[in-house]
């Protein structure tokens, strides 16, 4: 008997598997998905079987990136990365969780599509006299996207939680550092910290020391407030499911299904909800570039963040593709205390060495700009300017466009410090990850270095040892990066301060680090820029780190999102967004980026 | 047949504790921490993370911890996707592989073995050259390379079908594809092979002497010796495709449990990789029993001692 049934089974297996022709099927449920998809299957294999399918999945495909038509709401669908780790204000630390954050919640501030600090949550602010009083108001009616109620103590419970070791928040230190009690606070002592809720509008924040940026981080997504009553009920788990995870801004997530989308649909309870023109924005979680690419081709999306490098020189100049700066710079760390990287005449020379220019523009494709400084665009000084523009007295510390002249001076520099030609330098470890450029930009610095002499190997080290390895100074010269969390530039400045744990080239100058000091303690914002420029004035002049490029975002939008903007910490602003029917004059007025050249 | 299967289980929790002991270790060995970034964390957030996990404790003892906590089907919290257990990731991402497996193999066992069968039929025919080619091609063109032709023509020049996530059976065409081609075209080959000599035997000679028909020898002598090779490739290659593939994953932006072996591995979530490789680990285990089990019942003449 089980043979017989065995038998037919296989029988049935050939004729069905022969057949291999297009049946109907209806089935949509997902326990039938199996026979359904295989028909499907071999419907599309089959050239001539396909051609009723091939239709109606024609219209599938395309009406799905854009409005959804059939119920009449306006949903903008995005990649604008993948699935974030974390959604929890406290516990995130990425640019990918950040850019939901933005969304779903807002802060005491805000930062406007010029980087001005506007009211958020607050709706006004003030600073004492001395600097270390910081109270703020808030607005009348302030709800959490489930209807209730949102205070000043929401705040207080939100910034205590920050400090607490068991949350382990990662960024507690940069954006509650400067508050008083903070040392005891992170011990577990969280009412230590001096964060008030005089009444349920006033918020009085006590600093250590004065700090004129602390503006921009209570603009900042960790700080953002969080709800006690749902993350007493549901502890960690809060911020991965729908249901639970209460928030305060524009939008709140009403679906995520993780690796594939974060939906969010517009929050009725905002403040604001008058002004958000989109009734929902689906966060495609895409991984691949060539996959975000493919659904931004067919108008699945319509945006992504992640383009395909091998598509850059074919979409550069397309009227969709942008590129636009973001605070930040790709720079080269020489571990200081090592023979001969303890010379700083030898590593200026490895500096000047670099022809900026052809890496950013040629290699890198130009989705970096050569930098000059250490300190690129973005950075704003103490009186609101580009703290580039007052650098060095606004010249230049590399004149980028100089290659050869610079090239000539590098090799004077060595032979004065006693290495003509290379001659008597060790061979040097040049170790990176392999990611993006990174390999590329390994393979020129052996051929120009090799041009003083040098000879370079390259290690390439799997991402995850590698972070260790640099910190831990097991290296001659590695990649490094930073891109800003705040425009303040002590944000960057800081990573050669001799203690810091992201002072990977171990660089420690007595003057610089008494230059960073009275830029933390000082009242007066001249003496506070002065500090800072004569920070990288002396960085600059002992080649603390060699800077090689800045920081851009590029990606593709249609031209059918409107009112939309890029900052310049890596984030894109939909909540303001609209999606134009097919009008492609509209987009000129939205849209803010400037388009590449 | 029972005394045999308890003791095959008995060998598979052995099997198992084995490969989470290597696991443990190996992983713990490599360079490299969950708790790591770009940008460096304070010293003190670290500290307070490692005592939270208790990675802050001896080896050893983390060691025992796991293994006292697996046997009670606690795998641990994720360290890397902070607030998700280990069994919800799994719970959540495994269906979603399992199906697209499914269908895939499926699909590779319903190509497969016909097409095997009637190359070997027509051995040296037009046919079984051309199956022959369809099968080199599936074996030596990689998964990625398969994925990025669908992409590329299916999804967006012809816009046939979307090229994203998994909502409805079209969803699935791309996808099951290109997990299926290699399998397809391994089965096509072992099918062929062993059905080819199969055909040589002299039961099958005799079969024909005695005038059964072509068709019923086929099925009924040779398909059910022929068909044992496939059944002991298939066995293990189901417990790989149900728990998905990194690159197709990736590729049509499927949530499955195959971006979740990398990710963790490449992000020292130490819990999800030791979850996720148990997991993977009993699953091989059992379709290896279950392959035993059907041999038994597709040919009687083997004992399962």
């Amino acid at each position: 008997m089980k043979k017989r049934v065995l038998a037919l089974l296989l029988a049935a297996t050939m004729v069905f598997g022969l057949a291999a022709c297009g049946g109907s099927d209806s089935g949509t449920a997902t326990d039938n998905a199996g026979d359904a998809a295989t028909t499907d299957d071999a419907a599309a294999t089959d050239d001539g079987a396909d051609s009723e399918d091939a239709g109606a999945t024609d219209d599938a495909a395309q009406t799905e990136g854009d409005t959804t038509a059939s119920t009449g709401e306006k949903i903008l669908s995005v990649q604008v990365g993948p699935n974030p780790e974390t959604i929890d204000p406290a516990l995130n630390s990425a640019v990918d969780g950040g850019n939901m954050l933005l969304h779903s919640f807002e802060c005491l501030l805000a930062v406007d599509q010029d980087g001005k600090l506007i009211p958020g949550q607050a709706e006004t602010w003030e600073t004492s006299e001395d600097g270390l009083t910081w109270t703020f108001h808030l607005r009348d009616g302030l709800k959490w996207s489930d209807g209730t109620d949102l205070t000043a103590n929401d705040f207080v419970y939100s910034w205590k939680r920050v400090c607490d070791p068991m949350v382990a928040a990662p960024y507690a230190e940069t954006v509650l550092g400067m508050v008083a009690g903070y040392e005891d606070a992170i011990t577990g002592d969280l009412d230590a910290l001096q964060v008030v809720a005089q009444d349920d509008k006033t918020l009085v924040v006590t600093l250590n020391a004065p700090c004129s940026f602390f503006g921009s981080l209570a603009a900042f997504a960790t700080l953002s407030p969080v709800q006690q009553a749902t993350i007493d009920a549901n502890g960690d788990a809060w911020a991965t499911s729908a249901e639970t995870y209460i928030s305060n801004g524009p939008f709140y997530v009403s679906e995520w299904v993780p690796s594939s989308y974060i939906m969010m649909s517009k929050n009725p309870n905002y403040w604001n909800a008058d002004a958000i023109k989109l009734d929902g924005i689906k966060f495609n979680l895409i991984e691949d570039s060539n996959a975000a690419y493919s659904a931004y081709q067919t108008g699945e999306v319509l945006f992504i963040k992640d383009v395909p490098t091998e598509e850059i020189p074919t979409l550069s100049g397309n009227p969709d593709f942008y590129v636009d700066p973001i605070i930040g710079t790709y720079y080269l760390s020489v571990n200081c205390n090592k023979e001969p990287f303890n010379d700083p005449a030898v590593r200026k020379a490895l500096s000047l060495a670099i022809d900026r220019e052809y890496v950013a523009g040629t290699l890198m494709q130009g989705t970096y700009s050569a930098a000059s400084n250490f300190m690129g665009p973005g950075w704003i000084d103490t009186d609101g300017t580009q703290f580039m523009d007052n650098a060095n007295g606004g010249a230049p510390y590399i004149d980028t466009a100089n290659y050869e002249a610079n090239l000539a001076e590098a090799k004077q520099i060595l032979a004065d410090a006693g290495y003509p030609d290379g001659e008597g330098l060790p061979s040097i470890t040049y170790s990176t990850n392999d990611a993006g450029y990174h390999k590329v930009v390994a393979e020129y610095l052996q051929q120009a270095w090799g041009e003083l002499g040098v000879d370079l190997n390259v290690d390439i080290v799997e991402w995850a040892s590698f972070t260790p390895m640099r910190r831990n100074g097991d290296y001659d010269a590695s990649r490094n990066g930073w891109v800003g969390d705040y425009s303040d530039p002590s944000n960057m400045l800081d990573l050669l301060y001799s203690t810091n744990g992201n002072n990977d080239g171990k660089f420690s100058n007595a003057d610089y680090d008494a230059a960073m000091e009275l830029s933390r303690t000082t009242l007066d914002a001249a003496e506070r820029s002065e500090a800072l420029h004569k920070a990288e004035d002396i960085l600059m002049e002992e080649t603390a780190c060699i800077p090689v490029a800045y920081y851009n975002d590029f990606w593709l939008q249609s031209d059918k999102i409107t009112g939309s903007w890029h900052s310049p910490y890596g984030y894109w602003y939909f909540m303001y967004a609209d999606i134009a029917d097919g009008a492609a004059e509209d987009s000129a007025e939205g849209a803010t980026e400037d388009v590449a050249e | 047949m029972l005394k045999y299967i308890a003791k095959r289980i008995g060998l598979a929790v052995v099997t198992i504790w084995a490969v989470a002991t290597i696991t443990f270790f190996l992983m713990n060995m490599v360079p490299g921490g969950p708790f790591l970034s770009e940008k460096a964390i304070s010293p003190q957030a670290t500290a307070a993370l490692e005592a939270k996990y208790g990675l802050d404790k001896p080896l050893l003892q983390q060691y025992f911890t796991y293994l006292t906590d697996a046997l009670h089907g606690d795998f641990g919290d994720s360290l890397k996707q902070r607030g998700r257990t280990v069994t919800s990731i799994i719970l959540m991402k495994f269906p979603v592989s399992a199906r697209v497996g499914g269908v895939s193999v499926l699909t590779a066992l319903l190509i497969g073995i016909p097409l095997g069968c009637i190359a070997a039929l027509k051995r040296g025919k037009f046919l079984d050259s051309l199956i022959s080619v369809v099968a080199t091609c599936g074996i030596a063109v990689p998964g990625f390379v398969i994925c990025t032709v669908l992409l590329y023509f299916l999804g967006v020049n012809l816009k046939l079908l979307p090229t994203m996530g998994l909502n409805s059976p079209k969803h699935y065409v791309m996808p099951v594809m290109a997990l299926s081609f290699y399998p397809t075209a391994y089965i096509m080959r072992l099918m062929r092979s062993s059905m080819l000599d199969v055909l040589g035997q002299d039961y099958m000679r005799t079969a024909k002497a005695k005038g059964v028909s072509g068709f019923m020898s086929l099925f009924k002598h040779a398909l059910r010796n022929a068909v044992l090779p496939v059944i002991t490739y298939v066995g293990p290659m189901l417990a790989y495709t149900v728990t998905g593939s990194f690159v197709v994953e990736k590729i049509f932006t499927i949530p499955g449990l195959g971006g979740e072996f990398i990710t963790a591995i490449s992000g020292r979530d130490y819990t999800l990789i030791m979850g996720t490789t148990i997991f993977l680990a009993t699953l091989i285990v059992l379709m290896n029993v279950a392959v035993d089990i059907v041999y038994k019942i597709v040919d009687p003449r083997i004992q399962l001692k």
